[in-house]
């Protein structure tokens, strides 16, 4: 049975998520999630509409996010973005967030929230 | 014979251009878009392209990324100047790579970017010349639906 999906604006409320881009289109479901710091496995196993977690901050994220149509990169480990990345990210309409968590702790809590891989 | 080409367009890739790496793939999967194809021939092409992109990003100083639509298929090819590649075998293999650690530590260098190609196209050709260059071509199939005119 089709089970309704979190709403990544529920995400972000939840675990405490801070946003780094402008505050839209964060009134997307999320369709599952996916961890990675390798940009070419991102690209062959995350899905559209995929949570991205990541400790990557650099620029070439966004391209990676856009291409995949995922619904937002959370950066882990209290990493920032890089300047470029967020400017990038604002000019494609994608929501990144970050977390002090590490992937373990956020993957967890994600989980709990009833987004799986 | 090859039939007649209903769509064409190339985009210039910048050896060393890490910011904008990604951004032609983009715009082709737009324009793809925009032209109505089925969305997993989409997704495959797009993730080949930027994997393409990228290695003439990382491992050439320039390269032309052309895309051929015709009634029956889609021709992508990426063509560049640079080192070239000496065992192709080798560089096929997953998690082969000669990535320095710099760029390693921007997420590239997984050694899965020409096995992603491969296992996303329909034909994957490759060849290459040391010192000179290396052209890859991507073929994916059509059906008729998927070009609206
Ligand atoms: N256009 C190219 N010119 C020269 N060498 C290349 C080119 N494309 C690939 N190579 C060589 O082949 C190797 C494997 O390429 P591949 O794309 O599979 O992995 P990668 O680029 O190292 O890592 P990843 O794509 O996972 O980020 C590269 O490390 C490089 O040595
Ligand atoms: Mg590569």
């Amino acid at each position: 049975m089709p089970e309704e999906k979190i709403k990544l604006s529920e995400v972000i409320k939840q675990l405490n998520l801070k946003i780094e881009c402008r505050e839209q289109f964060l009134d997307k479901e999320i369709q599952g999630g996916y961890v990675s710091d390798l940009l070419s496995d991102v690209m062959a196993n995350c899905k559209e509409g995929y949570i991205w977690i990541t400790l990557q901050g650099h620029p070439n994220i966004v391209a990676v996010a856009v291409l995949k149509e995922v619904a937002g990169i959370v950066i882990i480990n209290n990493r920032k973005p890089e300047e470029e990345t967020i400017k990038k990210a604002e000019a494609e309409k994608l929501p990144i967030m970050t977390s002090s968590l590490t992937a373990f702790e956020l993957v967890g809590k994600l989980y709990e929230l009833g987004i799986s891989g | 014979m090859d039939s007649e080409v209903v769509f064409k367009q190339e985009f210039e890739i910048n050896g060393g251009d890490f910011v904008n790496a990604g951004e032609s793939a983009s715009k082709l999967k737009n324009i793809l878009k925009e032209i109505g194809i089925d969305t997993d021939i989409i997704r495959r092409l797009a993730i080949a392209a930027y994997e393409a992109e990228v290695n003439v990003v990382t491992y050439a100083r320039h390269g032309i990324m052309r895309i051929l639509i015709y009634p029956e298929k889609i021709l992508l090819t990426v063509e560049d100047e640079g080192q070239g590649i000496k065992d192709i075998d080798l560089a096929m293999q997953p998690g082969y790579s000669t990535a320095t650690d710099e760029i390693r530590e921007m997420g590239f260098g997984a050694g899965l970017g020409l096995p992603n190609m491969k296992k996303n196209a329909d034909i994957f050709n490759i060849s290459s010349t040391v010192d000179k260059g290396t052209k890859l071509e991507i073929t994916m199939n059509l059906n008729d639906k998927n070009v609206r005119d």
